[in-house]
């Protein structure tokens, strides 16, 4: 058995290595984000559970931990439904478009140090690109759908993510002012040396919290769920999808949000950093978890806590408050570079 | 370098395809669609001659903003499909004349390069310097030699911003508007009033 191994799987294997490699890698990097997804739907069911004196899913599987696959089995067994006035390549492309958005994004995330598929020189650039083009599947479904309450839910989404994109954006060149680079993996490693050193200390914090709001805005989270507000609009968007094209919007906006958790993460907490010198010996990888898990814990809080904004409020926040406060900063944090040599 | 080439055929070929069907599809929602389709494979060519900065800001300023507007226009528009059709022979002439200016302009490119190879140097997607990434090549040059043209690009789009602001916005009579400040200005003793009202009668 042993000679077998070492005299012809073993020459195999190293001589088809560089062409799986890749592959293995993004599998590597799929399965986990995929796993995750199912368990923060867990987890959203029981956080907002706990906080309304309720109990969450308890009853399938040890603490209901089987939940998420009765749920995913559930939603592949039933009928794919076409309404007969949509536009079925459109209808269908479009959750494909918010699913591969939301994973293909993860090719440039620094889980460790080095640890990335594809450590690129423009990652932060790459990850804004992909997380603007989200908006597409949005409004794409919108459309197809020849629905009303989808169009409408699909139109507030689109005006609304390009609002809260453009803010967005001036936060991340504030930090792209500390760091100097916009490659991923030097904004993490620029934020070495403890909690002091995280960018959500010090000038940066406001920006921290900006970006988070956007991020809430930009994965359609509570408070600004508008474009799926099921009082008004049933289910917005996706109103018309059922099985499998429902469940991977489901997917994608889930994995977007532990996307822009890991963004948050990266930019602002220090990335795979431990908070103090101190607990260096953790693993990187395990910091970057535990990171992301405290920011999504956010989204479930405030999901839990904060009524739904009304639409002209939300403009009204995007555009009146978050854009000026993040022009001022802008100019602010290019000064202070300017004059301390940054 | 096989697989360059093979990646360099299928955005080429893609680019060029989606923008043939920009101009034949019947729908303009899908024109759209396929002009996105045909400025993503663009930033795919830019990848591959080096320039990953470009490629990234045409995915985030056309893809991720402007076409998002545009498609959000064509998809509000009620548009007659049977009308559109009838200016095709109208229009004719002045796209052909555009189509044989833009095939002059790229004959002298591609012209120039097989006179005068020895110019060729000059044009390169990479920066000159081998220790700067592409970002700061860029930064370097807009920044010092190009400061002024710079400036007027972001003077003239300002204009345009103010200009669009002018034509569309009217002030309406009527509108209830929110004043954030004054309904957190607001105290209990001002907006509340506590009555005791005796039984049968009113306030």
């Amino acid at each position: 058995m042993a000679e077998i191994f070492t005299d012809t799987i073993w020459p195999w294997l190293v001589f088809i290595w560089p062409w799986i490699k890749i592959p293995v890698l993004i599998l590597v990097i799929i399965v986990p984000v995929l796993l995750s997804v199912a368990y923060l739907t867990y987890w959203e069911r029981k956080i907002i559970g706990w906080m309304q004196l309720r109990k969450g899913p308890n009853v399938v599987g040890p603490l209901g931990l089987l939940q998420p696959f009765a749920d995913g089995l559930k939603l592949f067994l039933k009928e794919t439904v076409i309404p007969s006035g949509a536009n079925p390549i459109i209808f269908l492309l479009s959750p494909m478009i918010t699913f591969v958005l939301a994973l293909v994004a993860w090719a440039v995330i620094p889980f460790d140090e080095g640890w990335v598929l594809a450590d690129i020189n423009v990652g932060i650039l790459y990850l804004f690109a992909i997380s603007s083009l989200g908006v597409y599947g949005i409004v794409m479904a919108g459309w197809a759908s020849n629905s009303k309450y989808a169009f409408l839910g699909a139109l507030r989404s689109a005006a609304q993510m390009v609002s809260y994109e453009v803010s967005m954006g001036f936060v991340i060149v504030t930090v792209l002012f500390l760091v100097g680079s916009l490659n991923l993996s030097d904004i993490v490693r620029a934020q070495a040396g403890g909690i002091w050193n995280w960018h959500v200390v010090g000038i940066l914090a406001p920006m921290c919290v900006v970006f988070f709001v956007s991020t809430l805005a930009e994965t359609n989270r509570a408070p600004f769920d508008l474009p799926e507000a099921e009082a008004e609009l049933v289910a917005g968007y996706f109103v018309e999808y059922s099985s499998f094209p429902f469940a991977m919007f489901f997917l994608g906006e889930y994995a977007n949000m532990i996307l822009m958790a890991g963004m948050t993460t990266i930019l602002f907490l220090g990335g795979w950093h431990a908070p103090f010198p101190a607990l260096e010996f953790v693993p990187g990888i395990i910091w970057f978890a535990l990171k992301i898990a405290f920011v999504l814990f956010f989204f479930l809080w405030v999901r839990a806590t904060f009524p739904r904004y009304r639409y002209d409020q939300l403009m009204r926040l995007g555009w009146k408050v978050f854009l000026p406060l993040s022009l001022a900063w802008v100019v602010l944090v290019a000064g202070i570079v300017e004059f301390t040599g940054g | 370098m096989i697989l360059q080439t093979l990646a360099f055929y299928l955005f080429a070929f893609v680019a060029v395809a989606s923008g043939v069907m920009v101009i034949v599809a019947r729908n303009p929602v899908h024109s759209v669609l396929f002009l996105i389709l045909a400025f993503f494979n663009s930033a795919g060519l830019f990848v591959l001659i080096g320039a990953e900065f470009l490629a990234m800001l045409l995915v985030v300023v056309y893809v991720g903003a402007v076409a998002v507007l545009f498609l959000f226009v064509v998809m509000m528009l009620d548009i007659d499909f049977i009308r559109l059709r009838e200016g095709f022979m109208r229009y004719l002439p002045v796209g052909a004349m555009i189509g044989l200016v833009l095939l002059a302009e790229l004959a002298v490119v591609v012209g120039g390069h097989f006179v005068a190879p020895e110019f060729g140097g000059f044009v390169s997607a990479g920066p000159v310097t081998a220790d700067a990434t592409n970002t700061e090549a860029i930064g370097l040059l807009i920044y010092t030699d190009y400061v002024f043209i710079f400036q007027a690009a972001g003077l003239v789009l300002l204009v345009a911003m103010v200009g669009a602001i002018v034509l569309t916005a009217r002030r309406r009579e009527g509108v209830k508007r929110q004043k954030v400040s004054d309904q957190n200005a607001r105290r209990p003793e001002e907006s509340v009033e506590v009555v005791k009202v005796p039984t049968g009668s009113g306030v």
